[in-house]
């Protein structure tokens, strides 16, 4: 992160020539690295362009004859349906477990409590455990109460799981404003929700795209809750996905096509608000 | 006025605190429970509303360990042990290298880091399909070597049931002495250097009496009567490889944050001392990255033990070979309803979570509050 252009300078004195002798090696493993990365890609998009009778294991990486788009629309017809889904419980428990969130991470930075300092650890652990230890409750649970099989129980278990998370992507973000600036308010007569609206909330639209861009993320990429939570009707897009492709006799085209269609939201979230992607990415390790 | 904010601020946070005894707390202890019971052992109460369970003690947890049928839960730990080993070694490693590759002031940098980063976004069970078309016995990976004219590879990626470093399942609680002991040695080494002479002594004591317990072969322990022969399945290789792909990304990223944030005065210091640019990353810059490598390896640890999606998409849910005990939990529960069962293994795979997530979270916390 030199930005002052006089170490910029330094560097290239004490290293001359020995710098500019090894370059190409740098960008030639760079070069290989983004191979290893791109391969896939390159295959996935070949294989959903085929024809189903033009696509052979040897010939598997020739360009396609002729370009078939027909596998898309093929995908797209089966998995229409199950994209609504993924898409309704994404936003929803985003947007529910992000404002919750939000609203633990003010009270947890600028209203501390006795035993906060025990509560918030407690609170973490529930984003690390493996979900299989709460399965077997919550599938009764969600039973017991109607919602098994059910949209709306998949996202009441995502909100939930989700809290963790975003209590402290939220936790952090407001530990970093002042508690000069609430003190004021403070003074001018602002409570609890008075400096929330007026202060913290119109100052976290970044900490909400972090919070929303991750939680989106996840909860369209999950797949256990999913697979066990869910029936034929409310299958999100990885079930769906898992299935068609988990089939024996399967023409790939299809799947290929399929996991473009899963893949896309999150790929143009991610090409599109990269920045905010990697700091929700670094607020994962805790520390922030 | 200001106490009763301070209620207001309570209340509004007792719901998602309300919420996370119940879901987190009560259901792991609601878990812990069914894996105490012998709940599913009767087909007629398995999926009755209220099943009738009776308590059974530690039974299912010795039938996972010592049992004939579970022979597969044992080979599951093993898988997920290299696992998570070779994930390990490769995220980090990968990682490590491409940071230090970017942060040599190259040209496109956004570009790279873009290419490097992209699997991250995307499913468990995508990579996992991609993975599995690209790692087909005849095709993929496999006819790769015939586009420069050599010939393809033979090896079946997913498939195989090769098996090597192979060790008898009896040993292993000498394994586990051993490697106590050598901790222990290590420690009271440590404590011995800064003059905890007491404690020091306590830890060698430890050592020596755990040393010599695996060394005679760990008399008054005997798991099965038998040996049983546990490996490294090769099948997954693959898998490996696939999580690597998908991973390796975010270590890059955390480390050159990392990278980013040793300040140029120390390398230029360095420099003007003599050392190579070499040196300057083997003597300044690395010793600097070990907390971010020992929260990525936490980080990254407890996904691998973890792993479900990936194994699912690309070798199917129910192949013996690729098993880890996250996947067998979820077949004993809900393909076969033996919830006592597929309960106890849910508990293992949280003591093993537990172990490492604890820690790292008390030691960051203690840091922040000292902060």
């Amino acid at each position: 992160m030199t930005t002052s252009t006089d170490s910029l300078t330094l560097g290239r004195r004490t290293q001359p020539g020995r710098r500019g002798r090894w370059r190409w090696v740098i960008y030639l493993l760079l070069t290989l690295a983004a191979l290893f990365y791109l391969l896939p890609v390159y295959l996935v998009v070949v294989t959903a362009l085929k024809e189903p009778a033009a696509i052979t294991l040897a010939d598997t990486w020739r360009l396609p004859e002729t370009w078939n788009w027909g596998s898309f629309v093929t995908a797209w017809e089966a998995f229409a349906p199950k994209l609504r889904n993924s898409m309704v419980l994404a936003v929803s428990a985003t947007v529910a477990s992000a404002l919750m969130g939000s609203m633990n991470g003010y009270v947890l930075s600028k209203w501390r409590f006795p035993g906060a300092n025990v509560v918030f650890p407690l609170m973490l652990f529930g984003m690390f455990i493996p979900y299989q230890a709460i399965l077997i409750p919550l599938f009764q649970f969600l039973r017991d109460i109607g919602l098994y099989g059910d949209l709306l129980g998949l996202i009441v278990a995502h909100v939930v799981y989700g809290l963790p998370i975003t209590t402290l992507i939220f936790r952090n973000f407001y530990a970093e404003i002042p508690d000069s600036m609430l003190d004021a308010a403070k003074i001018d007569g602002a409570g609890f929700f008075g400096i929330y609206t007026r202060i913290l909330f119109p100052l976290s639209i970044s900490g909400f795209v972090v919070v929303v861009i991750w939680q989106f993320t996840q909860i369209w990429n999950e797949f256990l809750f999913a697979v066990t939570l869910t029936r034929q009707e409310s299958q999100p897009i990885t079930v769906a996905l898992a299935q068609l492709a988990g089939g024996e006799a399967v023409n790939w085209n299809l799947p290929m096509a399929g996991s473009i269609l899963a893949a896309l939201p999150t790929l143009i979230i991610y090409i599109v608000l990269g920045r905010y992607f990697i700091r929700g990415l670094l607020a994962g390790s805790v520390k922030g | 006025m200001r106490s009763n904010d301070r209620l207001v601020a309570f209340l509004m946070l007792l719901p998602s605190l309300v919420l996370l005894a119940i879901f987190v707390y009560g259901f792991i202890g609601r878990t812990a429970w069914v894996s105490l019971s012998n709940w599913g052992s009767d087909p007629t109460q398995a999926l009755a509303l209220d099943p009738q369970i009776a308590f059974a003690g530690l039974a299912n947890y010795r039938k996972l360990f010592t049992g004939i049928i579970d022979v597969r839960f044992r080979q599951d730990l093993v898988n997920t042990f290299f696992f998570t080993l070779f994930f390990l070694v490769g995220t980090l490693g990968l990682g490590l290298g491409l940071a230090i590759l970017l942060d040599q002031k190259v040209r496109m940098e956004g570009l790279f880091r873009t290419i490097f980063l992209f699997p991250f976004a995307l499913a468990f069970i995508v990579t996992g399909t991609v993975w599995r078309w690209m790692l087909q016995p005849q095709g993929g990976v496999n006819v790769l070597p015939e586009l420069v004219g050599l010939p393809p590879l033979e090896f079946r990626w997913l498939t195989t049931r090769q098996q090597i470093w192979q060790f008898d399942w009896n040993s292993v609680p000498a394994f586990l002495a051993g490697a106590a002991a050598v901790t222990f040695a290590f420690m009271a080494w440590r404590a011995w250097r800064r003059g905890a002479h007491v404690r020091a002594g306590v830890q060698a004591v430890l050592a020596v009496g755990l040393g010599g317990w695996a060394v005679t072969g760990t008399p008054g322990v005997t798991l099965l009567p038998y040996p049983e022969m546990h490996g490294f399945n090769m099948a997954f290789i693959g898998i490996v490889i696939a999580a690597v792909w998908q991973m390796s990304g975010y270590t890059m990223a955390l480390y050159l944050a990392g990278l980013r944030g040793v300040p140029e005065e120390l390398r230029e210091a360095a420099r003007v001392d003599g050392a190579s640019e070499f040196g300057v990353y083997r003597h300044v810059v690395l010793p600097l990255l070990g907390p971010i490598t020992l929260s990525a390896m936490i980080i990254l640890g407890h996904i691998s033990l973890k792993i479900f999606d990936l194994i699912w998409a690309m070798a199917g849910s129910d192949n013996a070979t690729t098993d880890v005990p996250a996947l067998l939990m979820y077949l004993r529960s809900f393909r076969a309803n033996a919830f006592a069962e597929g309960a106890a293994i849910a508990m293992v795979l949280l003591i093993m979570v537990a172990t490492v997530i604890v820690p790292y979270l008390r030691s960051s916390l203690r840091g922040e509050v000292r902060r």
